[in-house]
């Protein structure tokens, strides 16, 4: 197939102005850490190092968390929603202001396509903002008293610790629904993808949120764990493995603390003989290629059809072949940098496993920069429910491929994971959409597109996905009390 | 202990060739609508408030458990499918049921919690109306909780609960009829099917309750009962993985039993655990008289999202 060249259409890098350090972001103002230490973020794309920030230590974690406790109890608890909407209000108008820095600080500090930072991730974080802040004086519209008792309460100080594949994005999932029911927060951005946290501090400020009410720290898994065991935390919202939401269940078990997590899914893109093929094709790819497969309701399981699996997978090759990967800040790039080394460790070992166990591996042709960290997109065919690949999430852009006969075999496949995070359908047939969506375990179900997403629209797994809700009216529960259960 | 002591029921042997020996009943739980013994084939003694002996119960183990666990995964999928106009019918007629044998239930509640008889006969009115409560939610919480999500963009976009599957529960201790319907109904309510773990020291009002289920409109296998050292069965139901969702009422004043490490074990799967009420590592038993509201109902559902796109 002839294949266009393409020149170079960089994004500027030049509307970003990157601090070479960091300190921690408490009580509204930059401070330095009192027992932390400092480690480099760097561009996935490059190696380069862009900052230096602080791993915020358990002393950081508690002048952060007193620093909340002190909004909470002071300014912030005895504004009322109207005033408090209008901070979330104005923080939606920053973020659309700036959207293109956050989109390029994004790109570089995460190695996603510009495309995808400036066109999904920085508009749904605005429109998050924006979506929350009507709710601020609406809550007790919001059906989230259990009826004839007290009205929604906040519940404190919320400590958030937030993974690298959306950064700005889950922030706006994380802070936005907190603010607007009166809780204060202290959030952890991930390790590898501070630095779109550290700028929306700035964000804060220049909306002159009162001092406290959110605070950002940076830092490791070992950060997020002094937040999350804090005592003078309320709730913990958590995105990110299920193996570290398990820990963090264990951690808060017996404590009053609420949670919700956000956790890892192995979702099933099912497509139909009578679904539009080429359409399907594009679904597909949206399904896993997307922002490098570094999605937890990536349609990782591709289930199709027996009597179209030679088709769909020949025409998924063949569009895989045109899709343009390599430097992120190219606004013609469909496929970034995997965002680390260590990420990038994981999927080369379990696509060897892949193999090992006998599924048959393509990978587009692709040449990559000399330095960053890079996965070609890849197709394993010939996979079994056994196999690793298709039972375990790989996070990155890896598809497997299993087939099926009827509908029911298609649900069965489907339901054969501990997650229940998406799913996927593609058919012509309305009867059948709303029967298998029906029968599918999962908390979202997109019938002929996939990975959409939106402010109103609860996001959310079943089972080993984890718990609560995140957008919408569902999203507001979480964080907030309406008295004791009866 | 006195076996040939009389039962509460007052039904005295009669004086010379009148006399008659009351039939007793044997307790036995209830797993996938029969009534098994323990495979364990243990028994203990339940003794009325007052103290008299009234029966040997079964003391259930970790395979009944796990049986029930069994029956009542494979009761999911019907009763979850079944109409929500359906599911209201079936609660309903359970309260229909019970009223018939209210006087039973007034007996038992009054033995076993220690009750004066008209407070007793209250507390069976008070369980009978919560039944009745409860039915007429099934067909509404999808509206109450669902509904459409106006995103940008040509999509349908729409929201619906859907029960979580298998549920746990930890009955009350001490309300042993009000406590286990108010603990019980809100979880099959929506679809969801149950173990329950009864009332360890007075566990017969809630026998009598399978009994008034098992010849009730209710499946096989909806609802199942242990009962037996509350202890003993938890941690397995906490660590069973084909369990989705965790009761701990129960925890409050059970003996030698830690919430904590329940909730603990119910991580290992990522159970929706709703923890006892009270503040800190205290389990408080709640006032169950108190007016319910949607908080039970949700603590064992998932909202599904929906989307399609639109075009022509």
């Amino acid at each position: 197939m002839a294949k266009f060249d393409y020149a170079p259409a960089p994004e500027s890098r030049a509307i970003v102005t990157i601090r070479p350090s960091y300190g921690l972001f408490i009580g509204g103002e930059f401070v330095q850490s009192t027992d932390g230490s400092r480690f480099k973020t760097i561009n996935p794309s490059s190696e380069e190092v862009l900052a230096e920030v602080t791993d915020a230590g358990q002393g950081d974690v508690d002048a952060a968390v007193r620093a909340a406790r002190k909004a909470f109890e002071g300014p912030w608890g005895r504004l009322p929603g109207a005033e408090r909407g209008k901070y979330l209000f104005r923080i939606a108008r920053i973020l659309a202001e700036r959207a293109r820095e956050f989109a390029v600080l994004e790109t570089l500090d995460n190695g996603k396509p510009i495309k995808e930072s400036r066109d999904v991730d920085v508009p749904l974080a605005a429109a998050h903002f924006f979506y929350h802040a009507g709710w601020a004086d609406k809550l007790e519209y919001a059906g989230l008293a259990g009826g004839g008792g007290q009205g929604p309460k906040p519940l404190g100080v919320v400590g958030q610790v937030i993974p690298w594949n959306f950064p700005l994005l889950m922030l706006s999932w994380k802070i936005a629904p907190a603010l607007a029911t009166g809780n204060t927060v202290v959030l952890k951005p991930a390790e590898t993808t501070p630095l779109t946290a550290l700028l929306f501090a700035e964000v804060c400020q220049q909306a002159d949120l009162p001092a406290g009410v959110v605070n950002i720290i940076t830092g490791a898994g070992q950060t997020g764990r002094h937040l999350i065991e804090h005592p003078g935390v309320d709730k913990v919202a958590f995105t990110g493995s299920t193996q570290v939401g398990k820990e963090i269940a264990r951690s808060i078990a017996g404590t009053r603390k609420r949670a919700t997590l956000e956790l890892g899914g192995k979702a099933a893109n099912i497509v139909f003989d009578d679904a539009p093929i080429d359409e399907a094709v594009e679904g597909i790819v949206n399904g896993i290629f997307f922002n490098q497969g570094h999605v937890c309701c990536a349609g990782s399981r591709l289930l199709v059809q027996e009597n179209v699996a030679d088709d769909v997978v020949m025409r998924l090759k063949r569009r895989l072949q045109t899709l343009r990967v390599g430097d992120p800040l190219d606004k013609n790039t469909d496929i970034g940098a995997i965002n680390s080394a260590a990420q990038l460790a994981r999927i080369r070992e379990l696509t060897q496993v892949g193999e090992s166990e006998g599924a048959t591996r393509w990978s587009a042709p692709c040449a990559f920069p000399d330095r960053g960290f890079w996965f070609p997109p890849t197709v394993f065919t010939e996979v079994s429910q056994s196999h690793r690949i298709a039972q375990e999430e790989i996070f990155g852009p890896v598809l497997s491929v299993l087939t099926f006969r009827t509908p029911q075999e298609a649900v069965a496949k489907a339901n054969n994971t501990p997650y229940g995070l998406s799913a996927g359908i593609w058919t012509e047939k309305g009867s059948r959409i709303l029967w298998m969506a029906d029968q599918l375990r999962a908390g979202v179900v997109w019938a002929n597109t996939f990975n959409r997403f939106d402010p109103t629209s609860p996001f959310g797994g079943y089972k080993e996905s984890g718990y609560g809700r995140e957008g919408g009216r569902h999203g507001l529960q979480a964080y907030v009390t309406t008295g004791a259960t009866r | 202990m006195s076996p040939a002591a009389p039962r509460r029921s007052g039904s005295q042997p009669h004086g010379g060739h009148d006399q008659r020996i009351e039939v007793r009943k044997t307790y036995k739980l209830y797993i996938g609508g029969a009534f098994p013994r323990s495979e364990s084939g243990r028994t203990y003694e339940v003794r009325a408030a007052a103290g008299s002996f009234l029966a040997n119960a079964a003391m259930g183990s970790r395979k009944d458990a796990r049986d029930a666990v069994v029956a009542a995964r494979g009761a999911f999928g019907k009763w979850a499918g079944a109409s929500a106009y359906n599911r209201g019918q079936v609660l309903y007629r359970v309260a229909e049921l019970m009223e018939g044998r209210r006087a039973q239930f007034a007996s038992d509640v009054a033995t076993a919690e220690g009750l004066p008889p008209s407070r007793a006969d209250q507390v069976v009115s008070q369980a009978i109306d919560r039944w009745v409560w409860y039915a007429g939610w099934s067909d509404k919480i999808a509206q109450i909780l669902g509904g459409l999500n106006p995103v940008t963009g040509a999509y349908f976009n729409i929201s619906a609960p859907e029960p979580a599957g298998v549920v746990a529960a930890l009955a009350p201790q001490h309300s042993s009829l009000l406590g286990l319907v108010a603990v019980l109904a809100p979880i099959i309510v929506s679809g969801n099917t149950a173990v329950v773990v009864a009332s360890q020291a007075r566990p017969l009002p809630a026998v009598t309750l399978s009994e008034v289920l098992a010849t009730s409109d209710v499946p096989a296998g909806v609802v199942n009962l242990i009962t037996g050292r509350t202890a003993e069965i938890a941690p397995w139901l906490a660590t069973h993985r084909d369990v989705n969702a965790i009761d701990l009422s129960g925890a409050a004043d059970a003996d030698d039993l830690s919430w904590a490490e329940l909730e603990r074990a119910s991580a290992d799967n990522l159970k929706r655990v709703l923890r006892p009420a009270g503040d800190g590592l205290d389990a408080v038993e709640p006032d169950w008289s108190a007016a319910p509201d949607l908080t039970r109902i949700k603590a064992y559902l998932e909202t599904k999202t929906v989307w399609h796109p639109k075009g022509h």
